[in-house]
């Protein structure tokens, strides 16, 4: 072979790669030195190990690997990158656990506040850690996943870049990892679902930048004619929490080598940065990234057409451009100026089709396949989320309308919706897609136990009933009390009463969340089985090409 | 599937045809937009350009459109306030000038007084004395007819405006002391002077303690706020030690810790926080609880 001759450089990339890491490593070994408080200090020590780590990692990678860099195409099929869609898969699974048991931990610490037994886990220090582990690291690596499987699998070549994508898998877990023990440190900038301060924000900017690129460069060189739908939601997700990220967070260190800083916003114009960020990061993470999965999980499993290629191109567009918009109901009835809550009231209410457009498409889908859903509790468990989607996104523009913002609004039912969405939208989706897509690329047969599958789908179905029920009666419970007067015009509750009545919702919304994670875990065991001891397929040639880590 | 045309393939199960493309095995049906999803849409759209002509919507250079309505949600909370108003009515007002002990001789001002408590009381007291106001260790339960400070009206009104060791200049002072750690009293007296304290409420005493050495000290070191019968001062905020009603707690080593290390509990002032005719009504929920003199 001509490639066997060819002699062994240090590409561009890789040379590259080292030089960063090793000044990396050197600027973490200064802030260990110079560091203002001690967080600040585990961080970078944190730093300085992982890119030593990696300057090693890196070299060892280079020379064990064969001169030729890995070829597009092998015998015309595309020689596809699997790597880092398993190393995400793996993390998602890691951290989907560990923040379902945080929820479950601070579920309830708010039924038995007697929990609360040490500053490192109380309510306040846990809770960002639990919204985080579930929406960033769990969610965040299913969309890594499934957006690299799906990229190269929909354009046919082989993912761009060669170190790239691994730079933005491990730097992304790496940003989790600063994030969420930053948290139990104390350390935060006090900015909901942006808690993490300005060095994390630093490192998550350069790595969804490269995560960008890569996505923008494998589409680029694609072999299909026309971009599949499924990377339009993609592409649209990346660029939108990218401007969001930038939008939300700009701060100013106290120093450069302490972790706390100030945000550049203040007061309204704060509030309003910020629930434009909260808003759609639920928008374009939670929604548009997880539509992308749903294009390309149903559709496949389902072995049928998409329902309709214009229904998805009309509510692409009218969801990209009216869900911007939205934020301001997150503020109904504070400083905000009236005008700004009715703007983001009526584009909350003119969302809602735009929104259901992906439900149809959706279920519509399932035409002349409804009958697997008796078969295959995987294809069961991504329709259901479709149905919860449905749901959630109706739910949303109700509670957006402000009288019914008025009873809801700082009440549990905040929380039921959210986690109708969160567990049932998000999760499921992201389980079906995960059962679909292990034994995919680690090229087995079939998942180790679909009756494993079924137990988990009903388990958790019970969880999400549970929780979502409590939180709606407990929330309008709440909204009730807090505005009931006495006839001689009083208010009827206080406060403290009205939270000693949630007690048994908050025991029954632990039971459901106890019920979730207990699915995840059987999900878990399952993967675990199909990958170790799953027979491998013989229909897909085993081109996966793992990088020396 | 089967048959190829310009349209793409002809879908069997549904009647329609694809786009014609296909990714990794996924083609896409070329079915028209629903209609109702469309009408919804439509709707939507229309219901909220209606909505922005007559609420406040969009910024202009120096203000922004007002609306037909001419909605503004501080408006809107001045008439929920002033609805309020009139609904407590001038019996709300007859509170904040009428004298305090006129209060419980009329029925419909002691009515509206308790209402008001009940419901301030809810919001700043309950966090300490309960929802119920039954208290709990080192915080008095208010229902009963024990009162550090006194249960007429003009005392719970005085604790309430100044409170007890809040810093202010007219709060209640005087504190139990630390016997122990000033070494006025060795581990042995405390002992022995609480076992005295507890046999003056008939509970038992530890054996081989001398109780009547305990009423010794007592008599040395603690009649002089407890009183020579252990009743208690409330100018000077000492409790009873005879009616079994216990703030920290009765058992023996509750006792000696109260002793060695005195006791300082602190109620805040709020004279400055509520006004005075929600004192006043503050002050006669309390009284009415059951324990008032």
């Amino acid at each position: 072979m001509n490639q066997a001759l060819t002699s062994k450089r240090i590409t561009i990339g890789e040379g590259g790669m080292i030089a960063l890491f090793t000044v990396m490593a050197a600027l973490c070994v200064l802030g260990v030195i110079k560091a203002q408080d001690s967080a600040f200090a585990f961080h970078a020590a944190i730093g300085a190990a992982i890119s030593a780590w990696a300057v090693f990692a890196i070299i060892t990678r280079f020379s064990s690997r064969p001169a030729a860099r890995p070829p597009q195409e092998i015998n015309g099929v595309p020689n596809y990158n699997f790597g880092p869609v398993k190393f995400c898969s793996f993390m998602a699974m890691f951290w989907g656990i560990a923040g379902f048991s945080v929820g479950l931990y601070i579920a309830l610490e708010l039924a038995f506040p007697g929990l609360n037994v040490a500053q490192w886990v109380n309510f306040g220090r846990l809770r960002p850690l639990h919204t985080s582990a579930v929406v960033f690291a769990f969610g965040g690596n299913v969309l890594l996943a499934t957006s690299f499987y799906v990229v190269q699998k929909t354009s046919r070549v082989r993912l761009a870049g060669d170190l790239a994508p691994w730079f933005v898998v491990i730097g992304y877990n790496v940003f989790i990892l600063i994030a969420g023990t930053g948290y139990l440190l104390g350390v935060t900038q006090s900015k909901e679902y942006a808690e993490p301060e300005w060095y994390a924000d630093a490192l998550l900017t350069v790595v969804w930048v490269t995560y960008l690129l890569v996505f923008l460069m494998t589409l680029v060189k694609r072999k299909e004619p026309h971009i599949f739908v499924a990377n339009w939601f993609y592409l649209a997700f990346i660029i939108t929490i990218a401007v969001l990220h930038l939008g939300n967070n700009p701060a100013v260190p106290v120093s450069w080598f302490g972790s706390k800083s100030y945000i550049a916003w203040g007061g309204v114009q704060d509030a309003m940065f910020q629930w434009w960020y909260g808003h759609n990061a639920v928008g374009f993470f939670l929604t548009a990234g997880f539509l992308a999965i749903m294009y390309y999980f149903i559709p496949k499993r389902a072995e049928r057409p998409i329902y309709s290629y214009r229904l998805s191109i009309i509510h692409f567009w009218a969801l990209i451009f009216l869900y911007i918009w939205a934020g301001p109901h997150h503020l109904h009835y504070t400083a905000l100026p009236d005008w700004t809550q009715t703007l983001g009231m009526t584009f909350s209410i003119m969302l809602w089709m735009p929104s259901w457009g992906g439900m149809i498409n959706g279920l519509m889908t399932l035409s002349g396949a409804w009958d697997k859903l008796r078969t295959d509790p995987v294809l069961r468990m991504l329709v259901v989320s479709v149905a919860f989607y449905g749901m959630s996104t109706f739910e949303g523009p109700m509670m957006a309308i402000k009288v019914v913002n008025s009873l809801s609004h700082y009440t549990d039912w905040t929380v039921g919706h959210v986690h109708s969405g969160a567990l049932g939208w998000v999760g499921f989706v992201s389980f079906g897609a995960l059962y679909c897509l292990v034994p995919w690329v680690w090229n087995r047969k079939q998942l180790y136990s679909l009756k494993l599958v079924n137990w988990h789908f009903w388990i958790a179905t019970l969880g999400i009933v549970l929780y979502i029920s409590a939180m709606w009666v407990s929330g309008i419970l709440q909204g009730l009390m807090w505005r009931a007067y006495t006839s001689l015009g009083f208010l009827e509750y206080s406060f403290i009463e009205s939270v000693e009545a949630m007690h048994p919702f908050y025991i029954i919304r632990a039971a459901g969340g106890g019920l979730f994670l207990c699915g995840a875990l059987i999900m878990a065991y399952n993967l675990w089985m199909t990958v170790r001891t799953g027979e491998s397929s013989e229909t897909q040639p085993s081109v996966a090409l793992q990088a020396a880590e | 599937m089967a048959e190829h045309d310009k349209h793409g393939t002809f879908d069997e199960v549904t009647g329609k045809h694809t786009t014609g493309h296909e990714w990794d095995g996924i083609e896409e049906l070329n079915t028209p937009l629903p209609r109702w999803w469309v009408l919804t849409f439509y709707a939507c759209i229309i219901w909220s350009f209606a909505y922005w002509a007559v609420y406040p919507a969009w910024p202009l250079v120096q203000s922004y459109t007002t609306g037909w309505f001419n909605y503004s949600s501080r408006a809107d909370v001045a008439v929920e306030l002033a609805k309020l108003e009139a609904i407590r009515g001038d019996k709300m007002a007859a509170l904040a000038t009428a004298p305090l002990a006129d209060i419980e001789k009329d029925p419909g001002m002691l009515a509206m007084a308790r209402a008001r408590g009940k419901a301030v009381f809810g919001d700043n007291c309950a966090a300490c004395h309960g929802t119920g106001a039954a208290g709990s260790k080192g915080f008095p339960n208010l229902n009963d007819d024990d009162w550090l400070w006194g249960g007429t009206l003009e005392q719970i009104e005085q604790t309430i405006k100044y409170g007890a060791r809040s810093g202010h200049a007219e709060a209640h002072e005087g504190q139990m002391l630390a016997f122990g750690q000033s070494g006025t009293l060795n581990k042995d007296e405390i002992v022995t002077v609480a076992n005295y304290v507890r046999s003056l409420s008939g509970l038992s005493t530890r054996p081989g303690v001398d109780v009547a050495a305990g009423g010794k000290i007592f008599a040395e070191n603690c009649t002089v706020c407890h009183g020579d019968e252990a009743k208690g001062n409330p100018d000077l905020g000492a409790p009873n030690l005879t009616d079994r009603i216990w703030l920290y707690g009765s058992d023996e080593a509750t006792i000696i810790e109260t002793v060695t290390n005195g006791r300082a509990g602190v109620m805040p002032a709020w004279i400055d926080r509520l006004d005075p005719g929600t004192i006043k009504a503050m002050a006669v929920y309390v009284h009415s609880l059951g324990g008032g003199k």
